[in-house]
């Protein structure tokens, strides 16, 4: 989608930075579940600080992270992942 | 203008002592509704300081309440030790244990009230589902799987090795972690 909406008028051609936008990573079938038990794929979404990483570098869709959040928030509060890590 | 009330165009009302045979049957969503059926998942983390038999005996007395009340409990899933993220009420580890419910909500608050009354149950979460995840869940098959982190970005761009011989298949087998690489490299070899 972002291909379209690639500012290719601005520089006269491809912008130098400009990466293909990757889809989410939540998508398909074999794609894994979002749960507040599985630390690991929490942690993955995760800053080292513990806070949760935002979207737009993780490249996942906007649902998918609302779910993400709630489910890091869970892990957080029964103590399986650590609200700040100092 | 006389608005009539709503009984006076009704026929007279018949009592059914049953219902009639050719009553639509419910299905079974909808009589879960009725009963205040609901699928629970309950998480809660029990103090250190108290032995496994304890934390079982804690289990059988949250259980009885679920069961009490016309509730089952589905699954129930000891976790064991674990350490916490952080210290809660100065404890750094805890005896985790996960319930699978298939309650009506009162008992399911009544649960809830009891574990917030136990000193020994140091937190705990219960969540609704949609339905059970088959198989154990996450923190039961932690050590079975593959737990090798993903690389995080564009983590299948990266060239296969020139320095390594092509991995025979048995090892191939032993760990299918990336096939689509290892197949680039036989291809390559051959």
């Amino acid at each position: 989608m972002s291909e379209s909406t690639a500012p290719s008028a601005a520089g006269g051609g491809r912008r130098p930075f400009f990466r293909r936008r990757k889809s989410c990573p939540f998508k398909g079938a074999k794609a894994p579940k979002i749960d507040y038990k599985d630390t690991r794929l929490l942690q993955r979404y995760t800053s080292e600080r513990g806070k949760i990483v935002p979207s737009r570098i993780t490249s996942v869709s906007a649902k998918n992270q609302r779910a993400l959040a709630k489910a890091i928030k869970r892990a957080r509060f029964l103590a399986l992942i650590p609200y700040v890590v100092k | 203008m006389y608005i009539a009330p709503l009984h006076d165009s009704l026929p007279d009302q018949q009592v059914w002592l049953c219902p009639p045979a050719d009553w639509p049957q419910r299905d079974e969503k909808s009589q879960r509704e009725i009963d205040k059926l609901a699928y629970y998942e309950c998480v809660f983390i029990a103090r250190q300081d108290i032995s496994a038999t304890q934390v079982e005996e804690l289990t059988e007395a949250f259980s009885k309440i679920i069961t009490d009340q016309g509730g089952t409990v589905v699954l129930v899933e000891n976790w064991g030790l674990r350490s916490l993220a952080y210290r809660i009420k100065k404890n750094r580890k805890g005896h985790y244990v996960m319930l699978h419910l298939d309650a009506p909500s009162n008992a399911i608050h009544e649960m809830e009230r009891q574990m917030g009354i136990a000193e020994n149950v140091l937190r705990q979460l219960t969540i609704k589902l949609d339905k059970f995840p088959e198989g154990p869940s996450v923190m039961m098959r932690a050590n079975t799987r593959d737990d090798r982190p993903r690389r995080p970005f564009g983590g299948d761009s990266r060239p296969p090795r020139q320095d390594r011989p092509a991995p025979k298949p048995e090892e191939k087998a032993a760990a299918p972690v990336e096939p689509a690489v290892a197949e680039t490299k036989e291809g390559e070899s051959a």
